[in-house]
């Protein structure tokens, strides 16, 4: 589903990405690790699409189509969904409005009949069930005043109304409390099929325990420099990034 | 020595004959006001109210004095959901009765074309009509007075409170070449009394005509006034409007300002919080493409104590338009424990679009709380990109944000179904809009 190879990608003038390669096929989760700066963000930021990431070197395909070549707003049409690592506040314009916006968009953009109001309503409630989302929080401005939590709970309810094919969370778990990371991991877990596949950045393993991936990788210094199952996390946890630097060797990571 | 020649602007509106009233004064001080105009020309940049506006280009133009014809105009284009209450058109300045609807007033209301109030009862309008306009740069001020001929002359008596709005429309219509026209509005709420206006500029077709129009509103104590304007002139016309409000003790007014459309648009706003506890709430926002100027200038002076005044404004510009805010805020010796807010923020859509914004604040009391801030800037990168990243297109989404960001001029309107019109008036306006 997602393939990129010997990525390089730039950013104000300095290299962020320097020959990443993953490959993630359809229904896997892939976590991927690693220290503050790695490039993780730079990695989420190039997929969806981001003005001012260059791209120097490198491939990204997605379903077989270069996904370099499209605008952000093609590449969510065509499946991708990044959950912000910090989401943005947009003042003055209202969440519900905002959502049925994007999904009728990416409707049309893939040639399906857009919701009228009274269909996408019907959907906002089934989604909001499964996520536990207050539904005051639909009626204000997307994410204005916002707590932490509540950010990202918002993330991955859009992700959960737009369903993306392939949804890249960008610690999606940093800031939640115990009882708001289970109910976002559910949330995840309940989407998880088949047909669609996620990259779950995270610092944590404890976030590993509730979506179990299928492959954890380790970016450090703009590459995958280990890949290996969710036991890898457990080490991490245990002896840190040093450890990888000492013992691991930098994989062409992907199954 | 000799005047140089006056320019043909000011020649053509020369060429105007002065309305002739036959009351005394009134002849007199528009004979003096248009010496005075006539004398002094057009400001140009050296007057500090005319910096960012200039008139060069007007001053090479030459308008036909008023129209003569009554063009034809279709009363539906009029209208304005919520607003159906009593109504006077004026067509390129001239009253038309077939359009207006000031038959059957409220209570407690009394509303009538100024050139009739003046046939019947001039001498209420002395106070307000006899003023001589002499302070530099007031220019179009001292025409007005010198050549309107007609306006809107409106009273609510002391207490009442009409229940619909009073909508005063102001037509632009093609004629067989370009117009001037003037008008003038006396309105004055009695005691307690509670009033909403609604002041529109419309046309009926492409012209570039030039108006003044000049409004004078007093609100005696505890006076209720709120007061919207509707500015959606041509394309092609040139509007110069001067608002000036008196507000006795706990009167308040709330004011909403869309300017929509014109080429070249100057507004002058002045508000007097004469009486203890008087409260102005002022909400603008303009919204400027292609080559159209706009240009307001608000200046508040709270002369009593306890006056509160808050002001929001927002301004767009794209392509080559150019906007203009100055807000001067006074706070007079004397007018201890006041509060005064004002909130100026401007987008500009496009590198050639320019944006000139002033705010300025003077505090000559005691314990008085002020903020004032103004911004220029562009969209936000990150907002654009957090849309389009949900599959929202770039000019829907550069949209959605504009539209955002004049989100709070309209928010506060209680008037919910003329609200939303609003709303989707100045949405198809702003770029990336309909229309
Ligand atoms: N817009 C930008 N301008 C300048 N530098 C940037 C920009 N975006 C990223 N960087 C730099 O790129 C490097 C990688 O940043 P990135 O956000 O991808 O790291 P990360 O792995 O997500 O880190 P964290 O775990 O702290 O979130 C950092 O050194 C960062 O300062
Ligand atoms: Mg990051």
């Amino acid at each position: 589903m997602l393939k990129i190879e010997n990525l390089h990608a730039r950013v104000e003038g300095k290299d962020i990405l320097k020959g990443l390669t993953l490959a993630v096929n359809a229904g896997e989760v892939h976590a991927i690790m690693g220290p503050n700066g790695a490039g993780k963000s730079t990695l989420g930021n190039v997929l969806a699409g981001r003005e001012g990431y260059e791209v120097t070197a490198g491939s990204v395909t997605f379903d077989g189509v270069d996904l370099l070549a499209l605008e952000p707003e093609e590449r969510a049409a065509a499946g991708v969904f990044l959950a912000f690592q910090y989401p943005v506040e947009i003042p003055g314009v209202n969440n519900t409005y905002f959502l049925r916006a994007a999904l009728n968009a990416q409707r049309k953009a893939r040639g399906e009949p857009e919701l009228d109001s009274m269909q996408f309503l019907k959907l906002v409630r089934e989604k909001l069930k499964v996520m536990r989302i207050s539904d005051e929080l639909l009626h204000r401005a997307v994410n204005e005043g916002f707590s932490g939590g509540e950010k990202k709970r918002n993330e991955i309810f859009q992700m959960a109304v737009l369903e993306p094919k392939l949804a890249i969370l960008d610690e999606t778990d940093s800031g939640l409390d115990i009882d708001a990371l289970k109910q976002v991991a559910e949330g995840v877990n309940a989407l998880r099929s088949p047909e669609r596949s996620f990259l779950v950045v995270t610092h944590y393993q404890r976030l590993l325990d509730y979506i179990v991936p299928d492959f954890v990788h380790v970016l450090a210094d703009g590459r995958i420099v280990e890949s290996g199952d969710k036991s890898l996390a457990l080490k991490l946890e245990a002896h840190g990034y040093a450890w990888v630097a000492e013992h691991g060797e930098p994989a062409g990571a992907g199954a | 020595m000799s005047q140089p020649s006056p320019s043909p602007f000011v020649a053509s509106q020369l060429a105007a004959a002065l309305p002739q009233s036959g009351v005394a004064w009134l002849d007199a001080a528009r004979r003096e006001n248009l010496d005075a105009f006539v004398a002094a020309g057009l400001p140009d940049a050296r007057t500090e109210a005319w910096k960012y506006t200039a008139l060069r280009a007007l001053a090479q133009r030459s308008y036909a004095a008023g129209d003569a014809q009554a063009r034809a105009v279709d009363p539906a284009a009029l209208a304005l959901p919520g607003v159906a209450g009593p109504r006077l058109v004026f067509v390129n300045g001239v009253y038309r009765a077939d359009l207006s609807r000031a038959d059957a007033l409220p209570a407690g209301v009394s509303l009538q074309p100024l050139a009739r109030a003046l046939r019947t009862e001039a001498e209420p309008l002395r106070f307000a009509l006899a003023r001589r306009y002499r302070e530099d740069g007031d220019a179009f001020a001292r025409l007005n007075a010198a050549l309107a001929a007609d306006g809107a002359v409106l009273r609510v008596a002391p207490g009442a409170a009409p229940a619909q709005p009073v909508h005063l429309v102001f037509v632009g219509a093609p004629a067989e070449g370009d117009v001037a026209w003037h008008v003038r509005n006396v309105v004055e709420l009695g005691e307690g009394a509670a009033l909403t206006l609604v002041e529109h500029h419309l046309a009926s077709g492409a012209q570039a005509h030039f108006a003044t129009l000049a409004a004078d509103f007093v609100l005696r104590d505890g006076a209720r006034l709120r007061q919207l304007t509707v500015q959606d002139a041509a394309e092609g016309a040139t509007l110069v409007r001067h608002t000036g409000l008196q507000l006795g003790a706990r009167a308040a007014a709330r004011l909403h300002v869309l300017e929509l459309g014109g080429s070249l648009v100057r507004h002058d706003l002045r508000a007097l919080l004469a009486g203890d506890g008087a409260r102005l709430d002022t909400r603008g926002v303009f919204a400027l493409r292609g080559r159209q100027h706009a240009d307001t200038q608000m200046a508040i002076r709270h002369q009593a104590r306890g006056t509160a005044s808050d002001s929001v404004w927002r301004g767009v510009a794209d392509q080559r338009a150019r906007g203009v805010f100055r807000g001067a805020i006074v706070v007079a010796p004397g007018a201890d424990g006041s509060d005064a807010a004002l909130s100026n923020k401007n987008l500009l859509l496009s590198a050639q679009a320019e944006i000139d914004t002033k705010p300025e604040l003077e505090i000559y009391a005691d314990e008085v709380k002020a903020a004032h801030g103004a911004t220029v800037g562009q969209l936000d990168e990150r907002a654009l990109f957090y849309l389009r990243s949900r599959g929202i297109p770039q000019a829907q989404a550069r949209a959605m944000l504009t539209v955002a960001f004049c989100e709070a001029v309209l928010a506060d309107l209680d008037l919910p179904a003329l609200r939303e019109h609003l709303a989707a008036l100045l949405a198809a306006r702003l770029p990336g809009g309909a229309a």
